[in-house]
């Protein structure tokens, strides 16, 4: 995933438009879609053959918030943010993180214009993602924030029902937060 | 001409000063102690003069940076460190940073400024959680009105290592009560036998005839776990060839790998890990016992040679050396007289409490073998460290959080019990929607050690 996404980067010097493509390269939209679309894929992925599976199916190992301690697997969300993590560690010109409006760590709160822009828009639109530059620092940004929406009965039930989350009611489909990339420019 | 020979002359003393600056600070010269810039934290002072253990390469905070973690990466990394480097290079962020860059080590922990150092060699303020959880009092009712600089509090939050003091950890230890009912310690799987050695006698002894032998020596090795492993005379005092009365750290490192890797990582044995001569405790900042003031640390200080008594290795040793406050109590102290119930044999086996109980712990493996931590420091500081890998085994989590929040207690070696009440568990728990149920809260416990404007629930 890494190669790709260092290789359009690249391409991001000459490009003027978010959307539109520079010659021989990609925008930096279609570089965040596309680094999306792995996020998701993966998560689903992970969240279906490995968690729904070993846990739900097979009955073989819990899925655990405190997964060290409990010698269990990492919540979906958690594998993300892992990999966010290591990542960030990379310092490859690409960050991502799961932010809510809703979050069980006020840490993820938005924090940036551009992120409480982007989530009141995701949450307005479910079916559309958010765009936007700023500048954090001294290096300008391409943001993107995509919905992220509750999809199995766990995310909701664990939502609802963690004594640090500040919304119970969350309901299967609906918007819990975004996923925010941010792509060095 | 003249304005030449200036030249020349300012030429040659530069070069001159150069080289011997050069040659100082690469220690082919002189004493370093002329380059020290301020005196260094207690957990650097026994190392100030190896300069290039921290600035290798010279110069710049990301090599310091580097330097730091090359030393400590793997205990953070072990510690699964609450605030690593990649939270700050996260574009979110990025605006904090003015206040204070903490992408970087050496932003918390300046180096060579003693007036401003404090515990743990951190140099920020007391409050500094503050510039980033402000608004801590939105999140958690119990936590509206604290003064930011208690957060650091013993039984509380720390910067790096929150292992024994995460929310849900304090509610699955709640209602816990001082003493545990102890379990046996597991049995230790024994260190593998080298192929092809057996058992040696002392009519096996390999010492060269030159070599003149005590008494007790040659009986003391035929009983110890090196004959029984068949570690001859020559495996320690020639495993190169060459005979040495003297054994080296590293040669009982040949063996004892972790052991050694442990020792060099802590107080007793970092100068030499680090090719400088071994520490003595007269250079301790720790009181110490004046008879021992001299003496070279190595294996042999606290195991002795050829008996290798762990006993006396777990406490005399100790005591040897060390004079503090604490160390001093030991012997009328409560744990002190667990071990002696348990020499006595009117204790179970394991229920005894040494200064090597806490301070060099038993680390059972995955592969069920136990060895022994042989860096004191590890689970030192902060003390918080030490509840799961010490205080667990025999006390609950209320207790041993508000023992080691009590200075006096530590003082004394716990000798009365702890005379305040830090309200981790009961906030965890109230947050949790669950009611406080810790024997402290519920024999009215001792004032609260945490400043507030409003009550803790």
């Amino acid at each position: 995933m890494l190669l790709p996404t260092a290789l359009a980067l690249a391409s991001l010097v000459a490009c003027k438009s978010a959307s539109s493509s520079p010659a021989g390269g990609v925008s930096p939209q279609q570089l965040a879609d596309a680094v999306h679309a792995v996020l998701e894929s993966d998560r689903a992925v992970y969240t279906r053959e490995v968690v729904n599976r070993l846990q739900n199916e097979l009955g073989v190992i819990k899925a655990s918030e405190h997964w060290k301690e409990d010698k269990a697997l990492p919540l979906p969300a958690q594998m993300f943010r892992m990999g966010a993590d290591l990542t960030a560690q990379k310092e490859a010109g690409v960050h991502y993180a799961l932010l809510s409006q809703w979050p069980i760590s006020r840490q993820n709160l938005p924090r940036t214009d551009v992120e409480k822009g982007g989530l009141a828009f995701v949450v307005e639109n479910p079916t559309q993602n958010y765009y936007g530059s700023e500048r954090l620092g001294d290096t300008n940004y391409f943001t993107a924030v995509y919905p992220d929406k509750a999809i199995a009965p766990a995310c909701v039930q664990c939502h609802n029902q963690h004594a640090s989350s500040p919304r119970h009611d969350f309901a299967l489909g609906d918007v819990m937060g975004g996923v925010v990339i941010r792509l060095a420019q | 001409m003249r304005r030449l020979a200036a030249v020349k002359t300012w030429s040659l003393l530069s070069v001159t000063a150069l080289a011997g600056l050069g040659a100082l600070v690469s220690g082919k010269a002189g004493d370093r102690t002329l380059l020290v810039p301020g005196a260094t934290s207690d957990g650097h002072h026994q190392i100030e003069l190896a300069c290039d253990a921290c600035h290798s390469p010279f110069g710049g905070s990301a090599a310091l940076d580097a330097s730091c973690t090359r030393c400590h990466g793997a205990e953070l990394a072990a510690a699964d460190d609450t605030h690593p480097r990649r939270i700050f290079t996260d574009p979110r962020n990025a605006m904090r940073l003015a206040q204070l860059d903490a992408r970087r080590c050496v932003s918390c922990h300046r180096e060579h400024w003693p007036e401003g150092t404090r515990e743990m060699g951190v140099t920020v303020a007391e409050d500094q959680c503050a510039f980033c959880h402000d608004d801590i009092g939105h999140e958690r009712a119990s936590h509206a009105g604290l003064d930011a600089a208690s957060c650091t509090d013993t039984g509380c939050h720390k910067y790096h290592d929150n292992r024994s003091t995460y929310e849900e950890f304090l509610v699955s230890h709640a209602g816990e009560p001082p003493l545990l009912a102890r379990a046996a310690p597991a049995p230790s799987v024994p260190r593998a036998p080298t192929p092809g050695r057996t058992p040696l006698t002392a009519a096996n002894a390999d010492a060269p005839d030159s070599v003149e032998l005590e008494s007790s020596e040659l009986s003391d090795w035929a009983e110890s776990a090196h004959a029984a492993g068949g570690v001859n005379c020559s495996g320690c005092h020639a495993p190169e060839g060459r005979w040495s009365n003297a054994v080296s750290v590293d040669a009982c490192g040949r063996c004892h790998t972790g052991e050694r890797a442990g020792w060099v990582s802590g107080k007793h044995g970092m100068r030499v890990g680090l090719g400088l001569s071994p520490m003595r405790p007269a250079s301790a900042r720790e009181p110490m016992q004046a008879a021992a003031s001299e003496a070279e640390l190595g294996c042999n200080s606290c195991h002795g040679s050829h008996r290798f008594d762990r006993r006396a290795a777990a406490v005399e040793s100790c005591l040897g050396c060390h004079a503090d406050t604490h160390s001093l109590a030991y012997e009328a102290s409560p744990h002190a007289r667990a071990l002696r119930a348990e020499l006595d044999g009117q204790a179970p086996v394991g229920s005894g409490v040494s200064c090597a109980t806490c301070h060099l712990p038993r680390v059972t493996h995955a592969t069920g073998q136990r060895t022994v931590e042989h860096n004191q420091n590890a689970n030192l500081r902060p003390s918080e460290k030490m509840l799961r890998s010490v205080c667990l085994d025999c006390h609950g989590l209320a207790f041993a959080i508000d023992s080691l929040a009590d200075a006096a207690s530590i003082q004394n070696n716990f000798a009365s019990p702890p005379a305040q009440h830090v309200p981790s568990i009961d906030w965890a728990l109230a947050h949790a929607g669950r009611s406080p149920s810790i024997p402290g809260a519920e024999h009215e416990p001792p004032s609260t050690t945490r400043s507030s404007s409003t009550p803790p629930l």
